[in-house]
């Protein structure tokens, strides 16, 4: 079983260790032990009736769903962040427990009941919403990545998807359309930026841009259906289509309406990234096109035939315009098929049918967006901005398949 | 905007003050028009706004009264601040806040554009495990002790209202916007 460093082992995990200790045939007494009236239950089994299914009668009908005990998801996490496992999922929705995240000073306990946003600033009426007034404003629902733009490790060959780009997610998002809410409040013509601030204790601040407020910034309550969870802003948060995702302002507690930026640590100190001839690029705001096969890549063991290579792309800028696959280590290219529906600022599966000879090969992914911007190779990422790395840094990742089947990160 | 829709938006706001009835516009297919006005929520008073309105602009809008000086705060960084940032805000094991060679990470005196930024975020933030429990006196005498430890502001500087926006940062003049726009050039 593993564990995540740093946690104590929760109940299930104990069983579950404890069930790898009688074999795998026991899984489905422990599983049953979780269930209501499941004592009694797990009593009568023996380890013949547990291999076949059919010879039991199954758990009832529960309140809340759970994973299959054989299903082993878990998020990355360190001191400021948990990165979600790319390499485990399937489609384009993450499971919104899985969805990464990015901490400046922790997660607040927030009762809704007691939690309020205030706008105010360069409006006509400064006004007091709470989660209740929210939900009664027209609602919007739409499918968006989020992705912290310090999403770029290497330095390893044993690094999964999960741990070179697993600070980005997607879900379905829902709440008010911000333009609802500036129309509410009279927003100054002579306003150009706005303040967004959060509840959390490092009462995170960003400016941002008024025309992102009118185009597609939203404030959001829910997640894939349910509230928004308390890692992504619970009882609601800004979402910011497109940006990096440390705009998307969670815990929201303040919009201020300003005619000038704040140049606030996050937008200065922190989110800029040094680039060529000692200058420092900032408010870099768009999420550069990206992509990333996520099968087959470490640490998963390959067979030589048929292999559908697997991965996600997205863009800032709006829709993924063309995925391209090569499996000669960009020496050539081929055209991915996209799997529909092509949204705007969201992940975007891609596959593409191969036949492995079980030589030693390396494969690749690149995205063209439909600017006609087209995802960097390492070396050409690297010599444009000066940096061998740091915020923004979206260049093609390589995999290496090695003849006994193992997948390794290609390096540099 | 057109003087109807001046009168049409004075109407709707006034209403909403005197707090009578909605305005949604009836529309065909229950769409609401982008000028509804719903009168969800309620009027921010003065003091909804001064519990939270601690924001400072880099023309020192914001900024609170009173002042401090380097040798104030330097007894404040070594009791609440070098834990994290070291006894000279070099050692760490947290973010490096004093160094004036560009080459030594993002230190306030190589890094940060504006001086009214280091108020901001130790008044909003800091001490990381007690945010926001420190006095604007203390705020600006750590902000003089960093600003002075960084070579950016001369020895004995009192930093007040008027003072502090006024310091120039030396990072600033590396600071350029991003123009990208998308399109096939790699920057």
């Amino acid at each position: 079983m593993k564990v995540i460093p740093g946690e104590k082992p929760t109940l299930l995990q104990t069983k579950v260790s404890r069930r790898k200790l009688l074999g795998g045939a026991a899984a489905a007494a422990v599983v049953l032990a979780e269930a209501p009236f499941a004592s009694a239950v797990q009593a009568a089994v023996t380890q013949a009736e547990l291999t076949d299914p059919t010879k039991i009668p199954g758990v009832p009908p529960g309140q809340v769903g759970t994973r299959s005990a054989f299903e082993k998801l878990v998020k990355k996490p360190s001191d400021i962040s948990s990165r979600t496992p790319l390499q485990d999922l399937f489609g384009t929705i993450t499971p919104s427990d899985l969805h990464f995240e990015r901490n400046h000073n922790g997660v607040p306990a927030i009762d809704p009941a007691k939690h309020e946003l205030v706008i105010h600033g360069m409006v006509e009426k400064s006004l007091v919403l709470t989660l209740a007034d929210l939900k009664r404003f027209p609602s919007v629902s739409r499918i968006c990545f989020l992705e912290c733009s310090g999403n770029f490790r290497s330095g390893s060959e044993k690094l999964s998807p999960q741990d070179i780009c697993g600070l980005t997610s997607q879900s379905e998002w829902t709440g008010v359309m911000l333009s609802t809410i500036f129309r509410q409040v009279g927003v100054n013509p002579k306003a150009t930026w706005f303040l967004a601030e959060g509840s959390d204790a490092a009462v995170m601040t960003r400016s941002i841009p008024i025309q992102k407020g009118w185009d597609d910034a939203m404030i959001v309550y829910a997640q894939n259906g349910e509230a928004i969870r308390p890692e992504q802003g619970y009882p609601f948060r800004l979402f910011l289509p497109g940006y990096e995702g440390n705009m998307s302002i969670k815990w929201l507690r303040r919009i201020e309406l300003s005619d000038a930026p704040y140049m606030t640590r996050e937008e200065t100190s922190k989110y800029t990234e040094p680039v060529k001839d000692g200058k420092i690029r900032y408010f870099s705001f768009d999420i550069d096109a990206r992509s990333i096969i996520t099968f087959p890549a470490y640490p998963a063991q390959v067979q030589k035939g048929w292999i559908e290579i697997r991965g996600i792309a997205w863009s800032g800028r709006g829709k993924v315009q063309q995925v391209e696959i090569s499996t000669d280590a960009g020496k050539s290219w081929n055209p991915a098929q996209l799997s529909g529906p092509v949204l705007d600022k969201a992940h975007t599966g891609f596959r593409y049918l191969w036949q492995w000879d079980g030589r030693e090969t390396e494969i690749q992914s690149r995205v063209t967006d439909e600017t006609g911007y087209q995802q960097p190779t390492y070396k050409a990422l690297a010599a444009a901005r000066g940096s061998k790395g740091g915020y923004h840094f979206n260049p093609i990742t390589g995999w290496v398949l090695k003849p006994d089947g193992r997948v390794l990160l290609r390096n540099g | 905007m057109n003087a109807v829709f001046k009168i049409t938006l004075s109407i709707l706001i006034l209403g909403w003050a005197s707090g009578f009835g909605s305005f949604s516009k009836p529309s065909s297919g229950g769409v609401f028009t982008s000028d509804t006005i719903f009168n969800f929520g309620r009027l921010a008073t003065p003091a909804d706004i001064q519990r939270w309105d601690i924001d400072i602009r880099p023309d020192g809008k914001g900024l609170p009264k009173g002042s401090g000086t380097a040798q104030k705060g330097k007894s404040i960084f070594a009791q609440k601040c070098a834990a994290c940032h070291g006894v000279t805000g070099v050692e760490g094991p947290n973010d490096r806040l004093v160094s004036t060679d560009s080459s030594q990470g993002k230190a306030i005196g190589n890094y940060w554009p504006y001086a009214t930024t280091v108020f901001d975020y130790i008044r909003r933030a800091m001490p990381f495990n007690q945010p926001g429990t420190l006095t604007d006196e203390e705020v600006y005498s750590l902000t003089a002790f960093l600003l002075e430890a960084n070579r950016v502001i001369k020895p004995g500087t009192e930093l007040n209202a008027q003072t502090l926006p006024a310091v120039q940062m030396p990072a600033l003049k590396r600071y350029i916007l991003d123009d990208r726009r998308g399109g096939p050039i790699i920057r």
